[in-house]
């Protein structure tokens, strides 16, 4: 008895905080926002974050998204073989990867790879000290630390999602063309027929946009919060990219429920 | 408002929502262009005090007014406003780690000044040689040893000529040299700045060579201050044990505990 | 301010991200949206549209001239009408016909127009009266087995 009460009582206490943290989460986004202006105004220091979260996870993006294409290549052929209808291997690579799997997956490997990064950084400014000390030279942490961090990741994540998708068709391309022959041109028209500017590929984006705003305020918002200890800030780090994922599928959900409905 | 006073706290009191008490009723002025220590055990509430007289915390009753302006119902502005004439020495420095030396020292003056480079490269270069470490201006903190990164965040510290400057342990963790050579600095920058300081530390010996006057804090209240040589020779229990690094005394050296004999034989866990 | 080598990969990197987004809406999309005043909108009626759906190409000789925007159904008529939007650069006579084709075996479908003989051409607001809707599988099959199984009886007397 005084088992299940224990269990109930933690898990009311765990819901509680749950939705604190959310409430205050809500507060540190406005606040990021408020110092939106600041960010711009010294563009060098969004620019320098643009740099650590979208320049330096290039190389994972394009590694990736290449491979990913090329396993659609593969996987896509397979199955459209046995229709006979190989020539659709264009759609099928270009959909998946515009619609889906270029927002998603670039998502994901961008929180663990630029995300995990700025909780880490900004868990260690707090737990040396740096933010205090800048907080003590009248400088706002929020406005000079963590708003160029935010927009930084916002405005690299659409970019690097596009990059993931184009690396991906080509990679599609290189194995459904070059390696298994089927025709060039059947795939490439295919696609421009079937593929839609603005309902596949601004949708795309748009989704991207979301995905880079959701995982960077996750990640500035776990450094921020992180008790100052190593361990607080290790746990923060985790903290971040396995929120960011679930957050990435489930908003990947609602958005294409809204997006997607009555057109395909 | 008396101006002789750079800091005036009357009738403080502070506790967290959790409702422990680490402050009761501390009454403190500090008088312009003196260095003053406020000393205590760990953990006796003299950083929080610190914090309040930076704005960083607010307390439960009583007032602080800092250069005569009371902190306590102030706006974040306001507290900036007032926090670009003072400035905090933290515990292990808190040197921007993705900066340079210089970098560092020249932070203040890109944020709040509007110099051009070769002033401010200037100021930087006059600052480091105040601390001796001119020569390092191109090493990263990482780079420097505790010594060196503690009188970096003094120079930066100093960047901007403040009016009040707050230590917080700056004896911590140093080798003996590296020791008196920051306190050396502490006062020779208060008295060149035409500043006023406030030491919060438990090294004594270190600190009597250098403060003017001396707070002692424990259990969040003062229990007694003093000049140096009045300290030296104090009869108060607490600050004889405190001064002479005596092991036992008003402050035990058990933690509190049950009886030594019946606690081993008796053969219960705790 | 100075320009330092972050600018440059910055500078790289934003490049690549926007030639990304052009290969995607130029290469791999078709900017098949026509623009508001360069068509005009005319509707045809059908008895059955099949799978046709909005965004549909509407093709005359095999080539791209409109797409269907509109579709709805007609209660007392029971037939479905169709709003095309064909571009201004095709004018299409007003006894011109439309039928719902379909691309390939199994692909999608689409509304294919014959050109009629009238020297007056469709208006904006227009209607194409001579329609033919889609052709669905199942009635195929089914007017065929019934046409077999019809000519089977007919042959037996003889």
């Amino acid at each position: 008895m005084n088992a299940i009460a224990n269990l109930l009582r933690s898990i009311g206490a765990r819901a509680i905080d749950g939705v604190w943290r959310l409430g205050f989460a809500t507060r540190f986004l406005l606040a990021t926002l408020s110092h939106t202006p600041s960010a711009f105004r010294r563009l060098s220091l969004t620019v320098r974050e643009v740099y650590f979260s979208g320049v330096l996870s290039l190389t994972i993006i394009v590694v990736s998204g290449l491979f990913v294409g090329m396993v659609l290549g593969l996987q896509g052929y397979d199955t459209l073989v046995r229709f006979g209808a190989t020539e659709a291997l264009g759609v099928l690579v270009a959909l998946s990867l515009v619609r889906e799997l270029g927002p998603v997956v670039a998502a994901l490997l961008f929180a663990s790879r630029a995300g995990s990064a700025i909780t880490a950084e900004i868990g260690l400014m707090k737990a040396t000290e740096q933010l205090d000390a800048m907080d003590m030279m009248a400088i706002d942490p929020v406005a000079r630390v963590v708003a160029p961090r935010f927009w930084g990741g916002v405005l690299s994540m659409p970019l690097l999602a596009a990059m993931f998708s184009a690396t991906g068709i080509l990679g599609g391309y290189l194995v459904g063309v070059v390696l298994i022959g089927v025709d060039s041109g059947q795939f490439w028209s295919q696609m421009q027929n079937s593929v839609d500017f603005r309902a596949d590929i601004v949708n795309g984006v748009i989704k991207s946009a979301v995905f880079g705003l959701a995982v960077t305020w996750i990640a500035v918002f776990e450094g921020y919060e992180a008790p100052p200890t190593a361990e607080g800030v290790s746990r923060a780090t985790t903290r971040t990219v396995v929120t960011s994922a679930l957050v990435i599928l489930a908003l990947d959900f609602i958005l294409t429920a809204f997006m997607f409905r009555g057109i395909g | 408002m008396n101006s002789e006073n750079v800091v005036e706290i009357d009738r403080l009191s502070f506790g967290y929502n959790s409702g422990r008490q680490v402050l009761a009723d501390i009454n403190m002025r500090i008088p312009r262009g003196k260095v003053v220590a406020i000393m205590g055990q760990s953990g006796c509430g003299k950083t929080t005090l610190l914090r309040m007289m930076g704005g960083a915390l607010r307390p439960s009753s009583g007032d602080v007014r800092v250069f005569g302006e009371s902190l306590v119902h102030k706006k974040q502005a306001e507290i900036y406003r007032l926090r670009r004439r003072m400035s905090m020495l933290f515990q292990f420095g808190a040197l921007f780690t993705d900066m340079s030396t210089f970098d560092n020292v020249a932070f203040p003056m890109w944020e709040h000044t509007r110099m051009d480079e070769s002033m401010i490269r200037d100021l930087v270069l006059m600052k480091l040689h105040a601390v001796g470490l001119r020569g390092a201006s191109h090493l990263m903190p990482s780079e420097l040893s505790g010594g060196m990164a503690r009188r970096v965040a003094l120079a930066r510290a100093i960047a901007l000529d403040p009016e009040l400057v707050m230590y917080d342990e700056p004896f911590a963790g140093l080798d003996p040299i590296s020791l008196s050579v920051i306190g050396q600095l502490i006062r020779e920058l208060n008295d060149a700045l035409g500043a006023t300081s406030i030491i919060v530390t438990h090294d004594v010996q270190e600190s009597l060579k250098i403060v003017d006057y001396i707070y002692f804090v424990a259990d969040g209240r003062i229990i007694a201050q003093g000049t140096a040589d009045e300290v030296r020779s104090s009869q108060v229990p607490y600050v004889h044990q405190f001064v002479w690094g005596e092991r036992d005394g008003p402050v035990p050296f058990q933690y509190p505990a049950p009886d030594y004999a019946s606690h081993l034989g008796g053969g219960s866990k705790r | 301010m100075k320009r330092t080598t972050i600018d440059l990969w910055v500078g790289i990197f934003v490049a690549l991200g926007a030639a990304a987004l052009v290969f995607l809406s130029f290469q791999v999309a078709t900017q098949n949206t026509f623009s508001r005043n360069s068509i005009y909108t005319v509707s045809a009626r059908f008895d059955d549209l099949g799978g046709l759906k909005v965004q549909a190409p509407v093709k005359s000789a095999g080539v791209l001239v409109g797409r269907v925007t509109g579709i709805r159904f007609v209660n007392d008529a029971f037939v479905a009408e169709v709003t095309l939007a064909i571009d201004k650069r095709y004018t299409f006579p007003t006894d011109s016909s439309a039928k719902i084709l379909t691309s390939g075996l199994l692909g999608d479908q689409y509304v294919g127009l014959t050109p009629g003989a009238e020297v007056d051409n469709l208006a904006d607001g227009g209607t194409i009266e001579l329609t033919q809707g889609a052709i669905v599988l199942e009635k195929l099959i089914g007017q065929f087995l019934y046409g077999k199984a019809a000519g089977e009886g007919e042959s037996k007397p003889q």
